[in-house]
């Protein structure tokens, strides 16, 4: 059975078309159902004590106080819950030596960064909870605190951990080729050291959780704001000693998640453990303080790199060295070195070249654990690479466009392996630059910026090319020993009036996975999209699989819902052949109706197939397979991951008296294989693209050298807003993944991955006339004054 | 002050009207017009992101103007008109641009969704065209961490100019 997704005149046409979602009219309602909407009988609220040191030993817990206060039902310290909620270790067997410290639920004796639970007080209301935890005295005795991710290692740095003998977490080096000949034999070397800002993702929807525990079924449901139900359903089970089929994980709206509710999370896992102990339901919904000093942070590195370059401008060798610094643990059950393992596979990842050697060096601190956030390492490794490709650029005198053409691996060289080791079965840099540059007018656009230039108005374009890793396979988690499923699967069946239910392990984190599995399913069985109604997020009813992250939902999802709408609509086709008296094969099911084959007449609606099968089955021959319902598992096989690219460019202009930058416009054309909703898709690639020029631009979480987090609220910590951002023009070209009929690649980090990249160079651009140049994210007005001159380093 | 029982310091009775209906309550001092309306009366589609007025989830109508919900107390809201989305979704007057939200996918994970369009209708109460810019300034009290704004001003825009057309041809 093969689809030509290439005909949009073919039957049940859905795949490839823009299709609305259909739970966009509940929300836009107001109609939604977030964790936080969910009142339960009898539930009760925990609000937990943090520490407001970054590093303390816990000396005493004084709760009388607090249980005085109306409505406080119980308090809980760090030690109690471990007798009920057993440690983690976040290692994983294939990234060799990474090794961790166990963490608990809510801290025992000793406190490692500002935030981190002590107590727990739970009480009828959210505000008794807090009334009470502002009342638990908690006596600390403050420690020696590590905050500089560059001197983590050093002798005379103390230990987080004593028992991990240093603060390094994980190291890796990879070589390839001759690099240090490759150095000495160039024509050019260009050096930069770059630095990205610590983010974190401010989901709008702080994380959100209600455990529900059943004493007398043994059952516990917990509704969560997660990405991954079935990890926590299996996380929860073992941590809490139940069997994995008595917890129920149940995610419905999530309100924004970009990673960040991918992680088990210490207060999380204590809200469980605690409504397990009290038999009752309890809820913890993170205030926006607790958000930001304990949601996941991510990117805080610090990189010195260099190129070599031949005297055509051709990429000898590029290297690498990555600083980055994860907090006091490595998170739960991911770890928080693949960042830093992301940013060694992908340096360089556009371009053909030979030699490279990179090195992550990821050590602990006391600040907020750091871990998997959009598009983990994608731009960081796109800044660099970006970055040294465009001053490689400017030392020989080439045009960026230029640099580019005679570098990044030709459409035709596919399959290929990087020099990371890393392989592509089918990208398309050439023709994505090619599309890019058209769609800009980048010689026009050159032509304004030379002659604004002349009028005193300095302007920038910067391009940045980019892989994107999505479709992960085991490779990425479970040969490690991670529970964190790389297949999914869907379960499609027919009722009796002719409709379709699909029930698929991946979620709908807003992103349109319930439109795109609709369209999908609605096209394999052959019924109007309309009639397909959609599953996701209940551990207990759809099949196991991995949820949403890595881009994965219609790479991996989608061609899961696909092979089991087609083994439903052969289920149908037997049937309806044994009660048309034809060969199932003559016959086929388009918009609901089974039609024959060749001639395209009308047989029978599926209406009246399902009546006949469910209310009048003695009249089906006996035997006949009947089942109106097929699931199907997909995985990945062929490659480890699904690479896909894609290049952007961003416009903007520098006011050289203040530091400020104004996005102009921006551009990206992107190939993520078969677009099965191009809307959604372009969407997607806008919303990641404002996370990545939010990352150039504004957010970083400040620290001060005592490991208190500065601008912990939404009015410090800058976001984009809308008056700030640019338009953006989306383009793709198609290259399908030949892993699966349906071709899809993932498109949820590329936005992300390359803005800051393009970005950067567009202000280099526009400063190359005083020359300075700006390599540290983010490019503040005070760091863009600094490269000016105008301003010392700030 | 200390004869007082310990209610009367800390509840408030109101009586006003929330889309529509009279709502009489005896509330917390200190109770949030959104956790009033969320917790108390059950309309969870005004949304508490941040607390301290910088999101824009919570944003409601308050006697006609577009107020933060998480900075507003319940208790002074004796007499006051409420509306919130789900009220303006009954009634109708939000009924072309949720259409123009859907149509142009111009919401993702939704969280942030009421409060744009209760700012957004907003803007466009003032009637004409506003202009992309003009629209950008008005949501900019709004986060929005998914769509990048840009299927947003798109759907303002294309209800302006839908009501400006309609008004023109009327």
């Amino acid at each position: 059975m093969s689809i030509d997704f290439g005909n949009p005149d073919r039957p049940n046409s859905y795949i490839g078309r823009t299709v609305p979602r259909p739970n966009a009219r509940r929300l836009v309602e107001g109609r939604g159902r977030y964790v936080d909407d969910i009142v339960l009988p009898r539930m009760l609220h925990v609000a937990f004590v943090r520490s407001p040191h970054a590093h303390a030993r816990i000396l005493s817990i004084d709760t009388e106080a607090a249980r005085a206060v109306p409505g406080v039902r119980r308090i809980f310290t760090g030690a109690e819950l471990a007798a009920h909620c057993t440690p983690w270790v976040a290692v994983l067997a294939h990234l060799k030596g990474l090794k961790s410290a166990p963490q608990h639920a809510i801290a025992v004796d000793r406190a490692t960064w500002t935030g981190e639970a002590v107590a727990a007080v739970v009480a009828d209301s959210r505000a008794a909870a807090e009334d009470g935890a502002a009342l638990v005295e908690v006596g600390y005795e403050p420690l020696a605190v590590v905050t500089d991710m560059r001197t983590a290692l050093d002798p005379d740095t103390p230990l987080i951990h004593p028992e991990l003998g240093d603060n390094l977490t994980f190291r890796r080096l990879h070589e390839q080729g001759d690099v240090e000949a490759a150095f000495a034999g160039a024509h050019k070397v260009v050096s930069a050291s770059f630095k990205t800002g610590r983010h974190t993702g401010v989901c709008v929807e702080p994380r959100s959780i209600l455990a529900d525990y059943n004493r007398a079924e043994d059952q516990l449901t917990v509704y969560h704001s997660t990405q991954a139900p079935h990890m926590m359903q299996t996380v929860i089970a073992k941590h809490l000693d139940l069997p994995e089929g008595r917890v129920r994980v149940v995610c419905g709206d999530v309100g924004g998640s970009y990673g960040i509710k991918v992680h088990v999370y210490p207060d999380e896992m204590a809200t469980v453990a605690i409504s397990k102990v009290m038999g009752r339901p309890v809820k913890f919904i993170a205030d926006r303080l607790e958000s930001f000093a304990t949601d996941i942070h991510a990117r805080d590195h610090e990189i010195d790199g260099r190129i070599a370059v031949d005297a055509d401008g051709r990429i000898l060798a590029i290297d690498i060295d990555d600083y980055t610094g994860i907090g006091p643990y490595s998170v739960y059950p991911r770890t928080s070195a693949i960042e830093g393992n992301q940013v060694v596979n992908l340096c360089g990842g556009p371009y053909h070249f030979a030699h490279y050697r990179a090195r992550t060096t990821v050590v602990l601190q006391n600040k907020t654990p750091t871990c998997q956030y959009r598009a983990v390492g994608h731009p960081i490794a796109a800044a660099v690479t970006e970055g040294l490709v465009d001053f490689a650029a400017e030392a020989l005198g080439l045009d960026p466009a230029e640099m580019r053409r005679r570098n990044l691996i030709a459409d035709d060289a596919y399959p290929y392996t990087s020099p990371a080791n890393m392989r592509f079965e089918g990208l398309s840099h050439q023709a994505s630059l090619a599309k890019l540059l058209e769609m800009m007018d980048y010689d026009g656009l050159r032509a304004e910026q030379a002659r604004l230039r002349a009028q005193g108005i300095h302007r920038g374009i910067g391009l940045a090319s980019f892989i994107e890793l999505t479709n992960p396979s085991p490779f990425m988690y479970g040969i490690g020993g991670a529970r964190i499923s790389a297949q999914d699967g869907c379960t499609v069946r027919m009722d009796p009036d002719g409709s379709v239910v699909a029930l698929s392990g991946v979620t709908e984190q807003g992103q349109g996975t319930e439109a795109m599995l609709a369209q999908v399913v609605a096209e394999a069985v052959g019924v109007p999209v309309t009639r397909v109604r959609v599953i996701t997020g209940d551990t207990q009813v759809t099949p196991y699989g991995g949820g949403t992250w890595a881009s994965r939902g219609a790479g991996i999802g989608g061609e899961a819902a696909l092979q089991a709408g087609l083994a439903l609509k052969d289920s149908i086709l037997t049937v309806a052949g044994a009660m048309l008296q034809c060969p199932p094969d003559s016959l086929d099911v388009v918009e609901g109706t089974v039609i024959d084959r060749a001639g395209g007449e009308a047989r029978m609606p599926l209406e009246e197939l399902g009546r006949i099968v469910y209310f009048r089955g003695d009249t089906l021959p006996k035997g006949l397979p009947r089942e109106l319902v097929q699931t199907r598992h997909f995985i990945t096989s062929d490659y480890p991951f699904a690479f896909t690219n894609g290049v952007q460019a961003s416009y903007l202009e520098v006011d050289v008296e203040t530091g400020f930058v104004r996005l102009l416009k921006h551009w990206c054309v992107e190939d993520c294989g078969r677009v099965i909703n191009p809307q959604l898709v372009d969407e997607q690639i806008r919303g990641g693209i404002v996370q990545g020029l939010g990352g150039a631009l504004y957010e970083e979480c400040l620290y001060d050298a005592d490991g208190q987090l500065l601008n912990a609220n939404m009015a410090d910590y800058l976001v984009p807003m809308a008056a700030e951002m640019p338009d953006m023009a989306i383009g793709h070209i198609e290259t399908p993944t030949r892993e699966s009929l349906l071709g899809a690649k993932g498109a949820g980090e590329a936005g992300t991955a390359g803005a800051p990249a393009a970005v950067m160079n567009a202000i280099n651009d526009a400063l190359r006339p005083f020359g300075g140049r700006v390599t540290e994210m983010p490019f503040t007005p005070a760091r863009i004054l600094a490269a000016l001159g105008v301003v010392g380093k700030a | 002050m200390t004869d007082m029982p310990p209610d009367f310091a800390r509840k408030v009775d109101i009586r006003l009207t929330v889309n529509g209906e009279t709502v009489e309550a005896r509330v917390d001092a200190g109770r949030h017009l959104v956790d009033f309306l969320r917790l108390d009366l059950g309309l969870t589609g005004a949304h508490a992101g941040c607390e301290h007025g910088v999101c824009g989830a919570c944003t409601l109508k308050v006697d006609g103007d577009i107020v933060r919900g998480c900075l507003v107390l319940a208790a002074q809201l004796d007499g006051a008109e409420v509306w919130t989305v789900e009220g303006l979704t009954d009634s109708g007057a939000l009924a072309d641009l949720q259409d123009a939200f859907v149509a142009r996918n111009a919401l993702q994970c939704g969280f942030c969704t009421p409060g744009m369009l209760v700012a957004a209708a907003d803007l466009l109460a003032d009637g004409g065209v506003p202009s992309r810019a003009e629209i950008r300034e008005h949501i900019s009290g709004n986060y929005c961490r998914c769509t990048g704004y840009e299927a947003i001003v798109d759907a303002i825009e294309t209800v302006a100019r839908a009501r400006a057309g309609t008004e023109a041809a009327a």
